[in-house]
C-alpha cells in the first residue's frame, strides 16, 4: 500500500537533474551579459547597451508570448501575428498624436496617462481584430499546418494593406512624450528614460503572466492544455474557449508590443510587424514552442545579442541572431525549454 | 442489466483510412465493473476513446445515463459524469501533483473529504503533493491518473489498462482503489490485460475481436472456462497469481 | 515520345492540354508572335517564373514543406552570375561558373537549414527559412562593397547575348543578341521544367508524396523522412538558383528588390496556389496568369482609381499601390475555396 522503497531516491535524482536542465537556459542571460562586458570593455557603453538590449528583449517577449501559447495550445502557427504588432502601433500612435496636448506637457502624470490610453486603445482594438482573425482566418484551417501558414500569411498582407488604406502609404514619425525624452546618467552611462520604462513594463507583464499561469485555474488549464489538450477536455474543460481567449490576449499583447516598439523607434510603418516577426520567430523557436518562460529568456538573449553585436560589428546584428538560434538548436533541437508533450 | 448506464449500439469508428470499430454493441450495467477484454489491436482503446468523444463515431449511437451523447463534444461528456483514465495516463508532467488534482476538480474547489480518501488509497500522492508530476515513478503516475478521475463525483469511469507495467504491490493498490470506487456506487468500464486482476475485479466481461464484441457474460463464467479464454483471447492471456 | 518527355505525367484534361500547348507555342515563338521590347521582357519573366514556381512546387506541393527562403536561393543564383561576371570579366565561362557556384551554394545552404529544422519539426522550417532569408537580404544590402548594396550590380555579359549583336532579319523581325538571350532562357527553363517533371514522377517523387500524405507512415514503412525532405529542399534550392542565374543573365542587373525581396516570395506562393499545388503544370498557369496580371492589371487599377475619383473611400482601395491587398484576399480565398488551384479544377471537371 505504501510507496515502494525506490520511489524517494528516483524522485530526488530526477529532480536535481531536472533543475539543472531548467536552470541552464536562465544562466545564459547573465553569461551573455558577462560576455558582452568582456567584448565591449568600456563599462559605460556596456551598461547603455545592456539596458537597451533588455528593453528590446522585453518588447519582443511581449510580442512573442501570445504566439508561443497559441501554438502550444492548439498547434496553430500564426504567421499573421505581425499584423497585430503593426495595427497596435498605428492605433496607439494615433491616440498619442490626438492627445498631443497631454504628451507635450512637461507632466509625467499626463504623459503616462496618454501612454496608458494609447495602450488601452491599441490592446482593445488588436484584441478585437484578433478575435475576428481567429474566427475568419484561423478556424477553418485547424489541424492543417500548411494551409495555416499560407492563410495567415495572406491575413498578414491584407491587414498590412488595410493599414495603408486607413493611415496612408507613408511612415509616421512621432516624438516621445515630454518627460520620457532624454536620458538619465547612471555610473557614467547614459540610460534612456523610455528604455527603463520599457524594461519595467515588460518585466511587469512577464510577472503578471507568470502569476496568472501559475496561480489561477485558467492558467493551469492553459499550461495543461499546452501539454495534453485532449486530457484537459476529458476533464470537462472547453479548451476551444480557452484557446480563443488566449488568441485574443496574445493579439492584444502583440498590439501592446507594437505601441512600445513604435515609441522606442520613433517611427512606425505598416511593415514593422512583419519585420519584427523575424525576431519573434527566432525567440519562439529558441525558447521552445509553447513555453512562455523559454520565450522570455529567448527574447532577452536576442535583444542583448542584437545590441552588443550592433555596437561591435553593426553589419552582423541580424545575422548574429541566426547564429544564436543555430547554436541553441544544436544544443537543444527542440528549443531551450520545450514543453513536454504527453501525446 | 435493466438500467444500463452506458449502451453502445452499432458503433463504427474510423481513424484516418482505417476502420477500427466495426459495429460495437455493448451494455454497461450500473454500479458494476465491466471488463473489456481482448487481444491487442482489437479496438478496446478506440472504444473507450469513442465513448469519450476523442474520435467521432462514423455511425451508431452512444447512450449514456438515458441520453444520446453521440454528437456531444468531449468536455460535455466529462461534465455529464464520465471520468477517463487513458492508457498513457495523461498526466500533466510540468504541473505539480497538486495542480493536476486541482484541475481534475472541474466544477469547483477540491473536496477535502474526497482528498482524504484519495490520500488513504494512494499515500505517495500526499508525500509528493507539491512535486512536479513528471518526476513521479510510473506507479505513482498511475495512482495520480486514477486519483484525478476520483477528484469529483463520477457516474461512469472509463479506465484503460491501469496495471500495465506496474509492480505487483502497486497492482494490488490499484485493485483496492477500484474496488473502493465500485463500493461507492460508481460504474466502471475497465480495459485490462492482467487476467488475474480482471478475474478479481470484474462482474461482467465483454470480449472484443476485430472491432466487434464477440462474447459477453458474467466474468465468473469466463474465468471458469479456460477453453473459452483460449479461444477468445488466445496467447495474450496472462495467467498470474 | 511526347509522353516520355513529360515523364508520363499527362495534363489529364483537354482544356489544360490546350492551355499548356498555347503557353508553349506563345513562349517558343514570343519574339516573332509579339515583337517588341516589353513583350519580350514579359515572356522571359514568365519563363523564369515558371521554373522558379515549379521548383517551389516541388517543395510545397509535392513535399508539403513551406519555405520562405526560395527567393534567397533565387538570389544566390542571380548574385552568383553577377559576381562572377563582374570579377571574371565578360565571357561565357563566367556565366557557367557563376550559375554553377550559385546552384551549389544554394544546395549547401538548403542542406544546412534542412538538417537543422526538418529534423525536429516541419513547421520549424517555415519559421527558420523566414528568419534566415531576411537575414541574408539584410546582409546583401549591407555588404555593398561586394554586392552593390541596395543599388545592386550591373555587369557585362557576352556580346552575343546583347542587343548590339545583330544577325539579320527573320519574318520581318530583326534578329539580335537579345532574342538569342531569350532563347537561352526559354530553352534552359523548358529543359529544367521537364527535369522537374521527371523528378516528381520518379520513385523519389512518389516517396515525397507519400511523406506529404502521412509522414509517420512513410517513416514506419522505412523511408528516412528527414533525408527525403532535405534532399527535396536541396534540389528545389539548386533549381531556384539556376532560375536566378537565368534571370541575372537576362536582366544584366541584380539587386535586392528584383531577387531577394519578401514580395517576390509572396508572388511565388500566390502563383503556386492559384495554379495548383502539387501539379507542376500549375506552375505554368500560375506564373503566366500572375505575370500578365501584374504587368497589365495594375495599370487597369490605376484607370479604375481615377475613374472613381469622386466616390469616397473606393479610390483608396483601387490605388495601384494596393495591388497587394487584392492579391492577399485572392490568396486567402484560393486556399479556402480553391485549394487544388486551376489545374486541380480543370482535372476534376474533366
Amino acid at each position: 500500500m505504501t510507496a515502494a522503497p525506490d520511489h524517494a531516491p528516483t524522485m530526488t535524482r530526477a529532480s536535481l537533474f531536472h533543475r539543472l536542465g531548467q536552470a541552464a537556459p536562465v544562466l545564459l542571460v547573465p553569461i551573455l551579459i558577462l560576455a558582452g562586458f568582456l567584448a565591449i570593455g568600456a563599462p559605460s557603453s556596456w551598461l547603455t547597451l545592456t539596458v537597451s538590449g533588455l528593453a528590446m528583449g522585453m518588447m519582443i517577449f511581449v510580442m512573442a508570448s501570445g504566439l508561443t501559447l497559441v501554438f502550444g495550445l492548439m498547434d496553430v502557427i500564426n504567421f499573421g501575428h505581425g499584423a497585430f504588432i503593426s495595427l497596435g502601433a498605428f492605433v496607439g500612435i494615433s491616440v498619442l498624436l490626438a492627445l498631443s496636448g497631454w504628451t507635450e506637457a512637461p507632466s509625467l502624470v499626463l504623459n503616462l496617462a496618454a501612454i496608458l490610453l494609447a495602450i488601452a486603445a491599441a490592446m482593445v482594438l488588436t484584441g478585437a481584430v484578433g478575435w475576428g482573425f481567429e474566427r475568419v482566418i484561423v478556424r477553418p484551417v485547424y489541424g492543417a499546418h500548411l494551409k495555416q501558414i499560407l492563410v495567415t500569411v495572406g491575413g498578414l498582407i491584407v491587414v498590412e494593406q488595410l493599414i495603408h488604406v486607413i493611415w496612408g502609404p507613408d511612415e509616421i514619425f512621432l516624438n516621445r512624450p515630454e518627460t520620457l525624452q532624454g536620458a538619465i546618467t547612471f555610473a557614467g552611462a547614459a540610460l534612456e528614460k523610455y528604455r527603463i520604462l520599457a524594461v519595467a513594463l515588460g518585466l511587469a507583464i512577464f510577472l503578471a503572466m507568470r502569476l496568472v499561469l501559475r496561480r489561477t485555474k485558467i492558467g493551469l488549464i492553459v499550461r495543461a492544455g499546452v501539454q495534453n489538450g485532449q486530457m484537459v477536455e476529458s476533464l470537462g474543460y472547453r479548451l476551444r474557449l480557452v484557446f480563443i481567449g488566449v488568441f485574443v490576449a496574445g493579439s492584444a499583447l502583440a498590439g501592446l508590443g507594437g505601441v512600445m516598439w513604435g515609441l522606442y523607434q520613433g517611427v512606425i510603418t505598416a511593415g514593422m510587424g512583419e519585420r519584427m516577426m523575424i525576431l519573434v520567430f527566432i525567440v519562439v523557436i529558441i525558447g521552445g514552442l509553447g513555453s512562455v518562460e523559454g520565450a522570455f529568456i529567448g527574447a532577452l538573449l536576442v535583444g542583448l545579442m542584437q545590441n552588443y553585436i550592433a555596437f561591435l560589428e553593426p553589419k552582423l546584428a541580424l545575422v548574429s541572431n541566426i547564429g544564436l538560434m543555430t547554436a541553441i538548436l544544436m544544443w537543444r533541437p527542440q528549443g531551450m525549454m520545450p514543453v513536454v508533450k504527453a501525446k | 442489466m435493466s438500467d444500463p448506464v452506458l449502451e453502445l449500439s452499432g458503433l463504427h469508428t474510423d481513424i484516418a483510412q482505417y476502420h477500427i470499430l466495426e459495429g460495437v454493441d455493448l451494455s454497461v450495467p450500473r454500479g458494476q465493473v465491466t471488463m473489456l477484454l481482448g487481444r491487442n489491436g482489437v479496438g478496446k482503446t478506440t472504444t473507450l476513446r469513442t465513448i469519450m468523444g476523442h474520435w467521432a463515431a462514423k455511425s451508431g449511437t452512444i447512450r449514456y445515463d438515458a441520453q444520446d451523447i453521440t454528437g456531444w463534444p468531449t468536455p460535455a461528456r466529462a461534465r455529464a459524469g464520465i471520468g477517463f483514465v487513458p492508457e498513457d495516463m495523461g498526466i500533466f508532467s510540468d504541473l505539480t501533483v497538486e495542480e493536476n488534482m486541482v484541475l481534475a476538480a472541474a466544477s469547483g474547489p477540491l473536496d477535502p473529504a474526497r482528498l482524504t480518501r484519495i490520500f488513504a488509497a494512494f499515500p505517495p500522492l500526499k508525500t509528493f503533493w507539491t512535486a512536479e508530476a513528471g518526476n513521479l515513478s510510473g506507479g505513482q503516475k498511475q495512482m495520480l491518473s486514477i486519483a484525478r478521475a476520483m477528484a469529483e463525483e463520477r457516474i461512469l469511469y472509463l479506465i484503460d489498462e491501469p496495471t500495465k507495467g506496474l509492480a505487483p504491490a502497486i497492482v494490488s493498490t490499484m485493485a483496492g482503489a477500484l474496488r473502493d470506487l465500485k463500493a461507492q456506487g460508481a460504474s466502471i468500464l475497465l480495459v485490462e490485460q492482467n487476467f488475474a486482476v480482471a478475474k478479481a475485479l470484474g462482474d461482467h466481461a465483454a470480449v472484443m475481436e476485430g472491432g466487434r464484441i464477440v462474447w459477453t457474460g458474467p466474468m465468473a463464467e469466463l474465468a471458469a472456462d479456460t477453453a473459452l479464454q483460449e479461444r477468445l483471447m488466445g496467447l495474450n492471456m496472462e495467467v498470474q497469481g | 515520345m511526347l509522353v516520355t518527355l513529360l515523364s508520363g505525367d499527362k495534363p489529364r484534361s483537354a482544356i489544360l492540354t490546350v492551355l499548356l500547348l498555347g503557353v508553349l507555342i506563345c513562349l517558343a515563338g514570343a519574339p516573332f508572335l509579339f515583337p517588341g521590347v516589353r513583350s519580350l521582357e514579359t515572356a522571359a519573366t514568365i519563363c523564369i517564373f515558371i521554373l522558379l514556381v515549379a521548383s517551389y512546387d516541388l517543395l510545397l506541393g509535392y513535399t508539403g514543406i513551406v519555405s520562405f527562403a526560395h527567393t534567397m536561393f533565387f538570389g544566390l543564383g542571380a548574385y552568383g552570375v553577377a559576381l562572377s561576371a563582374t570579377h571574371l570579366g565578360r565571357g561565357w565561362g563566367a556565366l557557367v561558373v557563376g550559375s554553377l557556384s550559385g546552384a551549389i551554394a544554394a544546395a549547401l545552404l538548403a542542406l544546412v537549414i534542412g538538417l537543422f529544422s526538418l529534423r525536429v519539426r516541419a513547421i520549424f522550417f517555415a519559421m527558420i527559412t523566414l528568419a534566415v532569408a531576411s537575414a541574408v537580404a539584410v546582409l546583401v544590402s549591407q555588404l555593398f562593397n561586394i554586392t552593390g548594396g541596395e543599388d545592386g550590380l550591373t555587369y557585362r555579359i557576352p556580346r552575343e547575348l546583347t542587343p548590339a549583336f545583330r544577325m539579320g532579319e527573320l519574318f520581318g523581325v530583326r534578329l539580335n543578341g537579345r532574342i538569342l538571350n531569350y532563347y537561352l532562357v526559354f530553352i534552359c527553363c523548358f529543359l529544367l521544367f521537364l527535369f522537374l517533371l521527371r523528378v516528381v514522377n520518379s520513385p523519389f517523387g512518389r516517396v515525397l508524396q507519400a511523406i506529404r500524405e502521412n509522414d509517420f507512415r512513410a517513416e514506419a514503412i522505412g523511408y528516412r523522412v528527414v533525408w527525403y525532405r532535405t534532399a527535396a529542399t536541396c534540389l528545389s534550392a539548386a533549381i531556384a538558383a539556376l532560375a536566378g542565374s537565368l534571370y541575372a543573365i537576362w536582366l544584366r542587373y541584380v539587386g535586392p528588390d528584383t531577387t531577394l525581396s519578401f514580395e517576390i516570395m509572396l508572388d511565388i506562393l500566390l502563383m503556386v496556389v492559384i495554379g495548383g499545388m502539387g501539379t507542376m503544370y500549375g506552375a505554368v498557369l500560375g506564373a503566366v496568369i500572375f505575370v500578365l496580371a501584374q504587368n497589365y492589371l495594375q495599370a487597369l487599377m490605376g484607370v479604375a482609381a481615377s475613374a472613381t475619383e469622386g466616390v469616397p473611400i473606393l479610390p483608396l482601395f483601387l490605388d495601384p499601390n494596393r495591388w497587394l491587398l487584392w492579391l492577399g484576399l485572392l490568396f486567402i480565398l484560393s486556399v479556402y475555396f480553391f485549394p487544388t488551384g486551376i489545374v486541380g479544377r480543370l482535372r476534376a471537371g474533366r
